[in-house]
């Protein structure tokens, strides 16, 4: 069950550290802002040095993060996990309007990749697949006259909703569907 | 009078009518903006019930109105400056702040009377689109609105092209190529001059293209046999809005660029390393915008990826150029911590600590889950209430600054604190809910998200009463404001006999 929110805290958590990180350096120089140096050309030159290695480290750290990130994109075909076996993806055609949910299908077998054919009859919403902790597993866009394919593997039994995750005016809100999730 | 070396002498120059205008307008919308966001807030914390119609209304006002006045308060602060080097038309700066009025005027009947409530980004074919909801009149005054604002902006920032280009020859010059590509003389333009030149550039290039989609949209609104492709609207609505809004932030950083060397009497100059990261800034701030189609699976993929990986190079001059090099000049420099000094430091740390969260949302795989949840304005009203607004009230505070060694009240300083923990506050609010999956734009929330909702009400009370406190602080000083006086320029410790 944590696996699956395992993005979010790992973005919440680097966010926090790294917003602190900033914090840190902002403070630093503010207790350490007296006593002046008159003479500013000694510490500028220190102070790119300490820029430079600054930058080594951001590029070190965070050019793999980028790349490694790019691995598995949600675009390509593996990314349906859990591929047990060798049949195929069961497919749902899933269209958004104005404000409801039309689904081909609800219900889904634990283990099996599904194959959403995602799009709209109206107006842009967006397809945000929520387990049953409420926490967002993945999404597409429904875009009128696209259809967008997104390949999810559901591990867990249970209720899922399908709520709009793209602003579509006065019931946006309220533009939630069901799938039930089963073991087989 | 003693005299130092590195003291400069001449008196820094008092605001023209224009500038003060701007600000007046801007702060006056602001508040009323914030008032509109705390109620939306309210709404979702489920202390108050206006039901979902209001809810979208407001958040549809609060998105155009900020928008709308963070355009207005950047350009104020780069015209302020940037007229020190360049000859700059008064008449096209008034001329702007009409039209901008006219556009207000005209949104506000659109979503007050025409109850039209298509949010700030009129993402085709919503306004069109509404299931009766409202008219296909009071749609097409809301983009006619939006239209009238941006062929304002696009007059001014033509007069700004036309007059770096008339100083400095061209806009390669002005963004200091020759020093960049060729030997250093240090004669590149100065900071301000460089980053004008980059939000004229990016922003006449976003408004022509958010100015092509709101006519295409008007027509299509009548002409529906003129049709508009879905992904290549929003692909160009979104351009037009990531650079406006990006812009107001890089407009507003030239008060730092200039008011802090002041404060610090040391220079910022525009050396290979400064040139070097504004020029990328005015590649990256363009060819960004695909991050905002990432769940577009539709969009090519080349593109896709081209937003993740700027969203993450697009940080380093942030956070290396601007935040690094505002923290040498105040590292050991005795800075005098005023108000203005205070709001100007704590703005280029709500800049960087909000484009945290920001690239890490441009990552793919985590935009996969995150998109469209609370978590985007929670990343972006960092930027704009930490950033870029703490930059427009520094501003003010230097402004209306009585003498460069008036000390500030003990209310100024409580309102400094307050905004700073009401905001982190706030955006925290933003953030975790995001993290908890909560989408954005909803005006109802499940029962289990309510206490983030109750939090962020509480923090944005906080933040509102600094920012009112700020306001009447300017509102008090308009006269100051005008006046060509010594604000900043003696270091400190030098002491005026
Ligand atoms: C006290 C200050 C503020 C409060 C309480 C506030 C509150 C809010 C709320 C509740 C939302 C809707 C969130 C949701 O999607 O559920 C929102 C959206 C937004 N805010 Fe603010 N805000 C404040 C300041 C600002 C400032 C200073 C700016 C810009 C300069 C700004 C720009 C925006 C924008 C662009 C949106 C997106 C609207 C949309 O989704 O259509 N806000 N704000
Ligand atoms: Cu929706």
């Amino acid at each position: 069950m944590k696996g699956e929110h395992i993005m979010q805290e790992i973005a919440w958590q680097a966010s926090l550290i790294l917003m602190a990180l900033v914090a840190l350096g902002f403070a630093f120089v503010a207790i350490n802002s007296g006593g002046r140096y008159e003479d500013y050309a000694p510490l500028q030159k220190r102070a790119y040095r300490l820029r430079l290695a600054l930058f080594w480290g951001v590029v070190l750290v965070f050019g793999p993060t980028m790349i490694y990130t790019l691995v598995n994109l949600p675009y390509d075909a593996a990314h349906a996990r859990g591929v047990r076996d060798a049949r195929p993806a069961q497919v749902i055609q899933a269209t958004g309007h104005l404000w409801y949910w039309e689904l081909s299908e609800t219900e889904i077998a634990t283990g099996h990749p599904v194959e959403f054919r995602v799009t709209s009859a109206d107006v842009n919403h967006g397809f945000g697949i929520y387990d049953t902790n409420m926490k967002l597993v993945a999404q597409v866009q429904a875009m009128p006259g696209y259809i967008n394919t997104l390949r999810h593997t559901f591990d867990e039994a249970g209720t899922y909703k399908i709520m709009c995750l793209e602003y579509c005016g006065t019931v946006h809100h309220a533009m939630v569907a069901e799938l039930t999730v089963a073991g087989r | 009078m003693t005299k130092t070396t590195c003291m400069t002498t001449t008196p820094d120059r008092g605001a023209e009518t224009g500038v003060v205008a701007y600000l007046l307008t801007a702060a006056a919308v602001v508040l009323l903006m914030m008032v509109f966001g705390l109620l939306m807030r309210l709404e979702q914390a489920q202390l108050i019930e206006m039901g979902p119609q209001p809810f979208y209304k407001l958040m549809t006002l609060h998105g155009a109105g900020m928008v709308g006045i963070a355009g207005i308060a950047g350009a104020a602060v780069m015209w302020h400056f940037l007229r020190q080097y360049v000859a700059l038309s008064t008449g096209i700066l008034f001329a702007n702040l009409a039209l901008f009025l006219a556009g207000v005027v005209m949104i506000l009947t659109s979503v007050l009377l025409g109850d039209f409530h298509g949010a700030w980004t009129f993402l085709f074919p919503l306004p069109g689109s509404s299931m009766g909801m409202w008219s296909t009149q009071a749609a097409a005054l809301f983009m006619a609105g939006l239209l009238v604002i941006g062929v304002g902006f696009l007059l001014l920032h033509l007069d700004v092209a036309r007059a770096i280009i008339g100083r400095y020859g061209s806009f390669a010059r002005a963004l200091g190529w020759p020093q960049l590509f060729g030997h250093d003389d240090g004669k590149a333009p100065p900071p301000t001059v460089v980053a004008s030149t980059m939000v004229t550039i990016v922003n006449v290039i976003g408004l022509v293209v958010g100015a092509s989609i709101l006519a295409m949209m008007l027509v299509n609104l009548y002409v529906p046999a003129f049709r508009i492709d879905a992904l290549l609207a929003k692909g160009m609505i979104y351009f037009f809005g990531h650079v406006f809004i990006n812009a107001t932030i890089y407009m507003a950083v030239i008060g730092v660029y200039e008011i802090l060397p002041r404060y610090t009497q040391r220079p910022w100059k525009s050396n290979k390393v400064f040139l070097a990261s504004w020029t990328a800034s005015t590649l990256m701030v363009m060819f960004i915008f695909p991050h905002h189609l990432l769940m577009d699976f539709a969009f090519p993929k080349w593109m896709l990826i081209m937003g993740h990986i700027i969203g993450y190079m697009n940080t380093i001059p942030i956070l290396l150029v601007t935040g690094y090099g505002a923290l040498m000049l105040v590292y050991r420099s005795g800075i005098r911590w005023d108000m203005t000094a205070r709001l100007l430091f704590v703005s280029l740390f709500g800049w960087a600590a909000g484009a945290m969260p920001a690239f890490i949302d441009g990552t793919i795989s985590v935009n996969y889950v995150m998109h469209n949840t609370l978590w985007v304005p929670g990343h972006f009203h960092t930027y704009l209430l930490l950033g870029m607004l703490a930059m427009i009230f520094g501003f003010m505070y230097y402004l209306g600054k009585p003498a460069q060694d008036a000390t500030d009240g003990m209310l100024d300083r409580m309102a400094f604190w307050a905004y700073t923990t009401g905001t982190l506050g706030f955006v925290l609010s933003f953030l975790y809910a995001g993290k908890e999956s909560v989408a954005r734009r909803y005006a109802a929330h499940l029962p289990e998200w309510v206490p983030y909702d109750q939090a962020g009400a509480a923090f944005a009370v906080l933040l509102i009463s600094a920012a009112l406190w700020f306001m009447l602080r300017f509102f008090g000083r308009l006269s100051l404001a005008r006046r060509d006086h010594t604000r900043a320029s003696l270091p400190y410790g030098v002491v005026a006999a």
